[in-house]
């Protein structure tokens, strides 16, 4: 009976793999498969004849490569200008306990339950009025707003993470306020930044539906547009380089994924206070 | 908050103890103007402006005067078909999805948590979904139900299930639950983390305790780690449902809400008048209307869950 358990347990875990992992595969197999092979009627899980042509050939695709630069410049922008505007912020609010704490708690649950449409229509006119539709700051402008509370949230975490005891060693030594933040808090606060300005990258990154109101124009569309505009009329052969790009795209969250991983184990043992 | 309004004297004697001047409002209000700023100019203002353009005859055209006009758009939306058949894909949609995605992660999140082999495996593809953008996760399930060049049909075919390819997310009645299964797939990985990271703070002692008083396995899981899990389990699926009924990326890239308006979530009916016919203030009642029923689904779940468990 036991055993028949145990055996039930891993045919489900099987399940799960397959279930899982077979989309993955398949993704893998239609970006190493060639323009011929992808026309062949019985498509086979190995490809005949890997090839890498499929990224030379998503590199190849002037839209590709250009939406892939706007991409990077909205997401470097978006992370950067995240992280210097809500790091005092984020001070603040560790700090000093705050109405203002509350109210940005509330912020950040209130906008996961109300629909994007309501925000996105006046947004959109607002950003008409600036005439900034179709315009990259534009859209920099709506990312940070909406990775903002939740950078704020983490950040702040961090800061609350180095113990104020340090602060004030630094400032029994002589330091002053802003030389006991600059060399005693920012060190220990690196790591907690950079960890938000990836999140804030990834977030814009990723981010599909607000450039899709925002770039009207597709001359300034970035990655996740383009490449969802990318498979044309010419049916099948655009598949292979479809799933490299895609591939390619999803190179900077694994990374911030494996990344955070380890911060997140190394983030736990931290947390058990150190004397 | 009133003790910080008072700023100590700074720099007491040498050698005293100072602490960090407690800051007053002033300073604080400072320090958090950069961040406070946009988001009530970007977020915050927009939020309630929306609200009021549901009670307008907003459209996207320069020339045109908008009025208010009451709850007439209101009115539209309870005698408009269309709105009628998207709410009713989307309760499909986010119910089914938050139900299976729910159950699903619990089965993984149970095995996670058994000494199995190939845990490891298990444990990092659980996670996956989640570091994938949206688009590429919709890109990557239309090759895989691709017609013709799609592994779905491929497969069923060799194993004898189908006869001839199903064109899945274009058939009429196979595209919605065509779509259920990769939101699910979507979702599992927050769900399976956090019901994971619940169960392992189900005390050993319960379950020792239980199998003392001859509880088999099955009886332990109802009686025990459920009853444990339960806070887990109702934070979980409501964030789950209220993400589910605001899905638009990826139904957008699978689909488009079609075949015939067959998988056309609200949100995408919703960007769909507002962003293609320009019905600004009709969008936003759908808006509206759409976080109220969020709210009061919600409202009614938690409470009933909180009247049990007490």
């Amino acid at each position: 009976m036991r055993a028949l358990g145990r055996a039930g347990q891993y045919v489900a875990l099987v399940a799960y793999v397959v279930f899982l992992g077979f989309p993955l595969v398949w993704l893998f197999s239609t970006a190493l498969k060639t323009p011929r092979e992808m026309g062949n009627l019985n498509p086979s899980w190995v490809p005949a004849d890997p090839t890498l042509a499929n990224f030379a050939a998503a590199f190849g695709e002037q839209d590709l490569v250009g939406s892939a630069v706007r991409s990077l410049v909205v997401a470097l922008a978006t992370s950067v200008i995240t992280v210097v505007i809500s790091l005092p912020a984020a001070y603040a609010m560790a700090r000093h306990r705050s109405a203002l704490n509350r109210a940005a708690t509330g912020w950040v649950l209130v906008s996961q339950v109300f629909p994007f449409i309501l925000i996105i229509i006046p947004l959109f006119m607002v950003l008409r009025a600036l005439d900034l539709v179709s315009t990259l700051t534009g859209l920099v402008l709506v990312h940070v707003t909406f990775v903002l509370p939740f950078a704020l949230w983490m950040l702040q975490g961090y800061v609350r993470a180095v113990p104020r005891e340090l602060e004030e060693a630094a400032s029994v030594d002589g330091a002053g306020r802003l030389r006991a933040l600059a060399s005693v808090v920012a060190p220990l606060l690196a790591p907690g930044v950079v960890a938000t300005l990836l999140f804030a990258f990834i977030s814009s990154w990723n981010e599909f539906l607000f450039a899709l109101v925002v770039l009207k124009d597709p001359d300034v569309a970035t990655l996740p547009l383009t490449l969802v505009k990318f498979t044309g009329p010419e049916g099948v052969s655009r598949l292979g380089p479809l799933a490299a790009a895609s591939l390619l795209a999803t190179i900077p969250s694994l990374v911030f994924f494996a990344i955070i991983q380890r911060r997140l184990r190394s983030g736990l043992m931290a947390g058990a206070v150190k004397g | 908050m009133t003790a910080t309004d008072v700023r100590p004297p700074r720099a007491a004697g040498p050698g005293r103890r100072r602490r960090p001047a407690p800051a007053g409002r002033r300073e604080i209000l400072l320090l958090m103007l950069p961040a406070l700023v946009p988001v009530l100019v970007f977020s915050v203002g927009p939020l309630l402006y929306g609200v009021f353009l549901a009670f307008t005859d907003a459209e996207a055209g320069f020339n045109h005067e908008t009025e208010l006009n009451g709850l007439a758009n209101f009115g539209q939306l309870l005698t408009d078909d269309d709105f009628w058949s998207s709410f009713r894909i989307g309760m499909i949609w986010a119910v089914s999805v938050t139900v299976l995605q729910f159950v699903a992660s619990l089965g993984l999140a149970l095995l996670l948590n058994q000494n199995l082999r190939f845990r490891g495996l298990a444990r990092v593809l659980s996670v996956v979904p989640w570091a994938m953008p949206p688009v590429v996760i919709g890109l990557m399930w239309r090759l895989v139900y691709h017609p013709n060049a799609g592994i779905l049909n491929a497969t069923l075919q060799d194993v004898g299930l189908i006869g001839q390819n199903i064109d899945w997310l274009n058939d009429f009645s196979i595209a919605l639950p065509a779509i259920i299964v990769v939101g699910v797939w979507t979702g599992m990985p927050q769900t399976t983390v956090v019901l994971l990271a619940g169960l392992q703070s189900v005390p050993k002692e319960l379950h020792e305790a239980a199998q003392m008083d001859g509880a088999g396995v099955w009886r332990r899981f109802w009686s025990v780690t459920l009853p444990q899990l339960r806070p887990v389990i109702v934070a979980i699926t409501s964030l789950d449902f209220v993400w589910n009924i605001n899905q638009f990326g990826l139904v957008y890239v699978l689909t488009q809400g079609g075949p015939g308006g067959q998988t056309r979530l609200p949100m995408l009916f919703a960007y769909e008048e507002a962003f293609r016919y320009g019905f600004f203030g009709y969008a936003a009642m759908l808006g509206v209307a759409f976080a109220i029923v969020v709210l009061a689904v919600l409202g009614i779940y938690l409470w009933r869950q909180m009247r049990e468990a007490s």
